[in-house]
């Protein structure tokens, strides 16, 4: 009998139908418009995986390699399509692997819905075979979780999930469910849920927040917008170009708010933040007014709070009220997603432009591009740097592929010097620098966007931590661009290591195996650089093969990333060297 | 401002399984110590009240409240300070009898301080008294000059001295919103 067919489950949102608890998970899903998954199987989760074994066309499930995989996956999925993404995990050891996943996920607010196999419930708390209290371990670190226990409970715990994972300030859930309310039988009906009493997703809109807001900008000489993850989020990026362009007041971003303006619009400069442009964190504390809309005033961003724009006045635009005061004190809290707050805030304030003031940043700018950029870019010495290969990446993608990275020296130049054009062309790991990230949230963002060129930046050491996932590559034959910065070396730490231990490079040195063949036990087409003459061509080579594509490139051993303003220092004292 | 003083935090949440964890986990992420907590079901049904008592600056206390509220199954969370609110705790004192039987100095500390005698045997007698964490404790001191055998005191309870229940208007308001909300 056909009881997963679309026909089939367009009917049983109002007619009860008798099924299975696993069948209801598969249908749940369906129902909430879910047509992607990652997964990967095991004893607590199978008769979930039965059931999707029958709906193949409908729901597809990629099977990957690692659990951390899985959720990492969900989350490029997530990033690039805005949709919540999805990952299926079974219990003990496969719940325990998707918790750095589920951090990431809560620290850099991407939507996830995550469902676990649990041992029957009559087990729990008996310590039975691969039984963890995975909902214990992730209530830090989900918006919500639950653990379900009968079927009848499953479709109203997945309809909650999907609610709080995408409203308001979107993060992971999880959902627990035990096998035997996998298997028992229920009336299942389809409730999609757009209410709880105790959450409010999106506080309302206060106009007096707004008309004191708009007053402070109108008065303000020397204003600098922050932009951040909140922008993309709330799909508020026209917006905050009309809001800009009126008042022509520069913006600079955070790292999650790159590529939500493009990187040539006339107010854009530069990047905040530890690693990012020399003009952003030095113009802060000249400026008197900072207007930050959708971020989060995170460490990395402001380096020591004491000393950070003690000169201006606060607006915070936020739909997360805990956020508003957190950090750093916000003299006109403007509460509400952006894309509401974003238009009236504009149309309270007056025209005008700073064309001085944003000519400074300029200036800032010649200065890091004479004493860094240049340099990175366009190299006199032998070895070749991160930067260069990052410009002609981004030069032979027309500026408008999705890049994604893995975390440390790469990514900080991958941020810098890839250009962008349109929005969520950027899938990174900010808040919990995830090592292991790239690979499979490449895979999530390729399937997540089929029709952009999607490249991932990403080193010898973060490759190795999640690159099983060659194996969900040559599988599912994902076209993903991968270019791997080798500089055998954990860089990051290795340039703090010389920065602030004397050089004393300890265990950071990494002999590593021979990617190429690696690659091509993959059969993933691979090609190794090391010299800068046959960079060009085996870029090429890369963006016009049809499939996936390993670009090994020796990188210099001992490069640095600069500007960078150390942990703990004033944003005013970024080094230029 | 810098000085660390007393708060009382009530907390309103769904009856859910986890929603204790959840609410401690904020102040042992910022390492604060609770100094008592009660919890117990409210006036309204199907929703659980906490009353916590924590030393804390003024900034961290609202940071405290925002992060608690986050979570999804709060539904509000209100900071009170001493003045604000009318509180009581519950103690309990075991003494041996015989150090009532060889004087009348702890039937006139039970006298003086409104503490009544719950139970009486051979062995112990246990004394309760209600007030504040101050008196409870200064019976205590007294007491103990005779060899109190057992102590324990109850976490704080707490109404607030303002006229309105806060919770109630509180679901009222977002219920009607609601209410408004499907109508459209």
């Amino acid at each position: 009998m056909d009881t997963l067919s679309k026909t089939a489950i367009k009917k049983d949102i109002q007619t009860p139908v008798r099924i299975t608890g696993s069948e209801a998970v598969v249908r749940s899903l369906l129902n909430e418009g879910v047509d992607l998954i990652f997964g990967y199987p095991g004893g607590a989760i199978m008769p979930v995986y039965d059931a999707l074994y029958k709906v193949q066309k409908e729901l597809h499930h990629i099977l990957v390699r690692h659990e951390q995989g899985a959720i990492h996956a969900a989350q490029g999925y997530a990033r690039v399509t805005g949709k919540v993404g999805v990952a299926i995990v079974t219990s003990g050891p496969g719940a325990t692997n998707a918790v750095t996943g589920i951090a990431d996920a809560m620290i850099d607010s991407t939507p996830l819905v995550v469902i676990s196999g649990q041992v029957a419930s009559g087990l729990l708390g008996t310590d039975a075979f691969q039984e963890t209290d995975v909902v214990g371990v992730t209530l830090p670190i989900t918006k919500w979780n639950y653990q379900v226990k009968k079927a009848e409970d499953i479709p109203y715990a997945i309809a909650r999930a999907f609610y709080i994972a995408r409203s308001g300030r979107p993060g992971p859930v999880l959902i627990d469910i035990t096998k035997d309310a996998q298997f028992a039988s229920l009336d299942y009906v389809y409730n999609p849920i757009h209410y709880i009493r105790s959450y409010t997703p999106v506080p309302d809109v206060n106009l007096d927040q707004i008309k004191e807001a708009a007053r402070l900008i109108n008065l303000s000489k020397k204003p600098l917008a922050l932009i951040g993850q909140g922008i993309i989020l709330g799909n508020a990026e026209q917006e905050l170009r009309e809001f800009l362009e009126k008042t022509g007041i520069p913006a600079a971003w955070t790292l999650l708010g790159l590529s939500a303006l493009p990187s040539d619009h006339p107010l854009n400069v530069g990047m905040l933040g530890m690693h990012g442009n020399y003009g952003p964190n030095i113009k802060t504390n000249e400026a008197d007014l900072i207007i930050a809309i959708g971020m989060r005033f995170d460490d990395r961003v402001t380096g020591d709070l004491k000393s950070y724009a003690k000169n201006a006045k606060v607006i915070h635009l936020e739909i997360d009220e805990a956020e508003i005061n957190k950090n750093v004190h916000a003299d006109a809290p403007v509460i509400g997603n952006v894309k509401d707050t974003l238009p009236l805030l504009t149309a309270s304030v007056s025209p005008n432009s700073f064309p001085e003031w944003v000519e400074e940043f300029r200036a800032c700018y010649r200065i890091e591009y004479d004493r860094i950029i240049k340099s990175q870019l366009n190299p006199a010495k032998e070895g070749l740097t991160m930067g260069e290969v990052v410009n002609k990446v981004s030069e032979a993608c027309n500026h408008d592929a999705v890049i994604v990275t893995d975390v440390g020296q790469h990514q900080m130049m991958a941020s810098r010097y890839f250009k962008f054009k349109q929005t969520r062309s950027v899938v990174t790991s900010g808040g919990l620098g995830t090592m292991g990230f790239g690979l499979p949230a490449a895979m999530g963002a390729k399937l997540g966007a089929p029709d952009r060129e999607v490249v991932l930046f990403v080193g010898d050491g973060g490759f190795q931590m999640t690159v099983q996932e060659l194996g969900t590559i040559h599988q599912t034959k994902i076209p993903v661009k991968i270019v791997l910065l080798n500089n055998n070396f954990l860089g990051m730490v290795r340039q703090w290591q010389e920065l602030f231990f004397d050089s004393r490079y300890s265990f950071t040195e990494l002999i590593n195996p021979d990617f190429q063949t690696l690659a091509k036990a993959y059969s993933i087409e691979t090609v190794k650089v090391t010299k800068r003459e046959d960079l060009d061509d085996a870029i090429k080579q890369m963006v016009n093969h049809d499939g996936a594509f390993l670009l090994e490139v020796v990188v210099e051993q001992e490069g640095n990333v600069f500007p960078m303003v150390p942990s703990g220092a004033s944003v005013s004292d970024i080094r230029l060297e | 401002m810098r000085m660390k003083q007393e708060f009382t935090i009530t907390v309103f949440s769904e009856n859910q399984v986890g929603v204790l964890t959840q609410i401690t986990n904020v102040f042992t992420r910022r390492n604060l110590n609770i100094e008592s907590l009660t919890t117990s079901m409210s006036a309204v049904p199907g929703v659980h009240k906490f009353t916590i008592v924590v030393f804390a600056t003024h900034d961290e206390i609202e940071i405290v409240r925002n992060q608690i509220e986050k979570r999804i199954d709060v539904i509000k969370a209100f900071v009170l300070t001493e003045d604000e609110i009318i509180h009581q705790e519950v103690a309990l004192y075991k003494v041996p009898t015989k150090a009532l039987l060889s004087g009348n100095e702890i039937e006139s500390l039970v006298r003086k301080y409104g503490a009544r005698i719950l139970e009486v045997t051979e062995e112990y007698t246990v004394i309760e008294k209600t007030g504040h964490q101050n008196e409870t404790q200064e019976l205590f001191d007294k007491m103990d000059k005779y060899g109190v055998l057992q102590f324990t005191r109850s976490g704080r309870i707490a109404v607030t001295k303002s006229k309105n229940e806060f919770l109630d208007n509180y679901l009222k308001t977002i219920e009607q919103k609601q209410k408004g909300l499907s109508a459209n």
